[in-house]
């Protein structure tokens, strides 16, 4: 891809996870939050998080199935978009909605199930933003880098069943987000199979060995 | 409660109608451009409000301010509308709330159809300022203007057998667009929407039969034309729209009750000590604060209704 194609995807990515939290100041200027404005910020960030989260698990199914890879380089910025997204999601939470009660977010943390996922899954994150820099790939040696870095699959499953289990009957969202991450994963799974099974069938017919994997691809 | 001089929420605390209607169609216009017109023009058709005369209550009211008309009539949970709190604000043009009719049947002498604008000049209609406490967690303080169930109850006479009272809110996907079923909601609660209290509960003279709040009648989001209010248990026991009210011998079974049983019991006492089996019910988020409060047992109304419940226990009745 040539450096301006670079640069103007980037930007729109940019603008795309921008214009959520965008729109949310402008509404809390306007005081455009609706009756509950602590509810509505929350559920945006969140919602927000899981949208972004799931766009970032969907670069690699795409190269896998259509084998296009261009996408590959949005990685780090979507994972780190969504682990802001989820920070701030956080946020509202403790200082906002609970107002530093560390008593009862701590009760809430051990005894409801939807924020004990939801913890789960912001904590894991923690470690692969910490290790998204170029320098710590190379510190952490691309195996362990993309061990390290699977990580986003429990985050996804803790982060979508965060929201299934918080979410009243009726909603249709959870759903339709579980799908999509069941089908992200499962392309991914199939992929595994699919090449285990070739790879045994290329030692049994004797082949001296098997394809190099794609560089830092989980 | 307390007998009070009647506080002034008409017109100070109250965003002008006009202009609040000219708001959501400016917000409303600003989301059509990523939501598509759909919903710009739903808002747009918001028919005007008509006003509703009631003498207010001296003994029914609260001390607490009450909430503003356009949170109480933005942030509603009315899933015959759609299961987003702004659904009910932006499709409740769709329902017609006349002509009207009330079904009264079942265990009771003299069944009978009511047409709304009898039910309407059935008692005088007086306003009471009730706090309402959802079962999420907020809470907002609404004046409404309806008479005691009790009045319509009495006039149909239940037989010695009826010990429950069945609520049936209208079924109609042409009007309720969450009562449509097809690809995208599946997940769905079972219409028509079924509520109940036991007799008692009923004949409480707090339960109120509503047609209007904030001196109109009742705008369509808020259960156009006629619902309950039945002020210390969570809001969804107060059903909205209702066509049909029936005596029985049996618990119904409510329509929360069928989707989520370990959550949404018969009874929904508001009670800070029981919790919902997946949050805390000891807080609650009066809608215009900031900072949660502390919920209320029987929502405040307790020495009105705790008598209702002596000797149960209200872990397993919840």
């Amino acid at each position: 891809m040539s450096r301006s194609a670079r640069v103007a995807l980037k930007s729109v990515v940019w603008t795309a996870c921008l214009l959520p939290l965008l729109m949310l100041l402008l509404k809390f200027w306007a005081d455009d939050l609706g009756a509950n404005p602590i509810s509505y910020a929350t559920n945006v960030l969140g919602d927000t998080t899981l949208r972004i989260l799931l766009a970032s698990l969907t670069l690699t199914p795409l190269r896998l199935l259509f084998g296009i890879s261009w996408q590959m380089s949005l990685r780090r910025l979507l994972g780190l978009f969504a682990f802001s997204y989820a920070v701030l999601h956080f946020t509202v939470w403790v200082v906002v909605d609970q107002f530093f009660n560390w008593p009862g977010m701590l009760a809430d943390i051990r005894k409801r199930p939807y924020i004990t996922v939801g913890m789960l899954a912001l904590t894991l994150l923690v470690p692969l933003a910490a290790t998204s820099t170029t320098r710590m790939v190379k510190r952490l040696g691309g195996l362990n880098w993309r061990r390290l870095h699977r990580l986003v699959y429990v985050a996804g499953v803790a982060a979508i069943l965060h929201f299934s289990w918080l979410a009243k009957k009726g909603r249709n969202d959870p759903y339709l987000y579980a799908t999509i991450l069941a089908a992200l994963l499962g392309v991914r799974g199939w992929h595994r199979v699919a090449r285990a099974l070739g790879k045994r069938r290329v030692v049994a017919l004797g082949a001296p060995s098997t394809p190099k994997r794609v560089a830092g691809a989980p | 409660m307390l007998i009070k001089r009647r506080p002034d929420i008409a017109s100070s605390e109250i965003t002008a109608r006009g202009l609040y209607l000219s708001r959501r169609a400016f917000i409303a216009g600003g989301a059509a451009l990523t939501l598509g017109p759909s919903r710009a023009t739903a808002a747009a058709e918001t028919p005007p409000a008509e006003p509703l005369a009631a003498k207010p209550s001296p003994t029914f009211r609260v001390d607490d301010p009450p909430t503003k008309f356009e949170s109480a009539t933005t942030y509603n949970n009315f899933y015959e509308f759609g299961v987003d709190k702004a659904d009910p604000s932006i499709y409740g043009a769709r329902l017609r709330p006349r002509p009207w009719t009330v079904r009264v049947e079942g265990l009771c002498a003299r069944p009978k159809t009511y047409d709304l604008d009898e039910l309407l000049r059935l008692v005088p209609l007086e306003e009471r300022v009730y706090r309402l406490r959802c079962v999420e967690g907020w809470s907002m303080v609404i004046p409404w203007i309806g008479f005691p169930l009790a009045s319509l109850i009495k006039r149909v006479e239940p037989t010695g057998k009826a010990r429950f009272v069945e609520f049936t809110t209208l079924y109609d996907p042409a009007q309720f667009p969450g009562q449509k079923k097809n690809l995208i909601s599946f997940s769905s609660l079972e219409w028509p929407y079924a509520e109940g209290l036991r007799l008692d509960e009923a004949l409480h003279p707090l339960t109120l039969l509503t047609f209007g709040m904030y001196g109109h009648v009742l705008p369509h989001q808020n259960g156009a034309p006629v619902r309950v209010v039945v002020p210390w248990k969570y809001g969804f026991k107060s059903a909205k729209s209702i066509v049909r009210i029936r005596f029985v011998t049996e618990r119904p079974q409510t329509t929360w009750e069928k989707a989520a049983p370990n959550e949404y019991g018969f009874y929904s006492n508001v009670n800070p000590t029981v919790d919902h089996p997946r949050w805390s019910q000891a807080t609650e988020r009066r809608i215009g604060d900031f900072r949660r409060r502390p919920t209320l047992m029987f929502n405040g109304y307790a020495d009105q209704v705790a008598s209702l419940y002596a000797g149960m226990d209200l872990r397993k009745d919840f």
